[in-house]
């Protein structure tokens, strides 16, 4: 008796998972997930500040200036995980031609590009001082200025083509090549001779700094990620309603019939 | 403690533009982008109200 029961609750939580892949179930739930994101968001950000500006110490170099540090590397990682999501969400949709994972892919593309120009940004604010210079042509930055490119050129794409399905296509497949810039950037600084310093961070080493700033780091990292996964959620919903407008779930919806 | 009044800790022992443009810019990022979201749903909903009160409309007319 046991084993057939186990049998019925496995099969059901197959049939959950693949209705969660259909536009209609998944606007409410994730209508739901948003505030948990959101609170998420928001204890993450409070106690990364916290140890960011009143835990960590100074730097024995860069002073206070290298507090910094908080806000670039978290935006950095992000803008290369969120491309890397991004592409693999395209390339789900490729293969078994769902709407929702293509959907996925053109919700979670602006939220890319703005880690990356923060990226971008907050490292120039950082090589200013310490470098002397806003801007280098070395190989770190230019890759990540490429990345920004690749996001932009993957938003342009999509809104240049009317069909939305062929859109979807065409930028599935800029996603996945594109997709070969991330290990290019994250190997930048072992690869090439750069003005950029080395890994703050390495899986196959002690970190190099101090307990607390890792810290900061990874709680910093934290709220970006929940944010970034609160926002695009919100905006896969918005596209949702638009590409299903069509349809009679989306008439019947509380909000649009009322 | 690590500062000793709220003036030091604005002025980032000298690297105050160069830290507050940092967070700030991010902040402003992640205060914004809700917001302009928010204003592109609040429209998509306002279209489709609009086009269910437009087809009620073409019923009753056409009866």
């Amino acid at each position: 008796m046991s084993k057939v029961n186990n049998f019925s609750t496995a099969d059901s939580r197959w049939i959950n998972w693949f209705k969660l892949s259909s536009p209609s179930t998944f606007y409410p739930v994730a209508g739901k997930l948003i505030p948990i994101f959101w609170v998420l968001t928001a204890i993450f950000g409070i106690a990364g500040l916290w140890v960011s500006f009143f835990v960590a110490p100074v730097d024995a170099v860069q002073g206070q200036g290298y507090r910094i540090i908080f806000v670039h590397v978290p935006v950095s990682w992000m803008s290369m995980l969120i491309y890397l999501v991004m592409a693999a969400w395209a390339g789900l949709g490729l293969i078994f031609n769902t709407r929702l994972s293509a959907m996925m892919a053109q919700a979670l593309a602006p939220v890319g590009a703005w880690m990356t120009f923060l990226s971008l940004w907050t490292g120039a604010f950082w090589g200013k001082p310490m470098w002397g210079t806003w801007w280098v042509w070395d190989a770190r930055l230019t890759s990540e200025l490429i990345l920004l490119f690749l996001y932009l050129g993957f938003i342009a794409l999509q809104a240049s083509i009317d069909n939305p399905r062929r859109a979807d296509k065409a930028g599935a497949i800029l996603a996945l090549v594109g997709a070969i810039n991330v290990p290019i950037i994250y190997f930048s600084v072992k690869w090439w001779n750069t003005l950029h310093q080395g890994a703050s961070v390495s899986l196959t080493k002690a970190p190099a700094m101090a307990q607390t700033m890792l810290w900061g780091m990874l709680l910093m990292t934290l709220c970006f990620w929940m944010y970034s996964i609160a926002v695009s959620l919100m905006r896969v919903r918005t596209l949702i309603l638009e590409r299903e407008a069509h349809t009679d779930w989306v008439r019947q919806l509380n909000e649009v019939s009322r | 403690m690590m500062w000793n009044s709220p003036s030091e800790f604005f002025a980032m022992g000298g690297y105050a533009l160069y830290v507050w443009s940092s967070f700030g810019a991010c902040a402003l990022v992640i205060l914004l982008e809700p917001i302009v979201i928010r204003m592109r749903n609040n429209a998509v909903i306002r279209r489709l109200k609009q086009q269910l009160i437009a087809e009620c409309f073409d019923k009753e007319s056409s009866q």
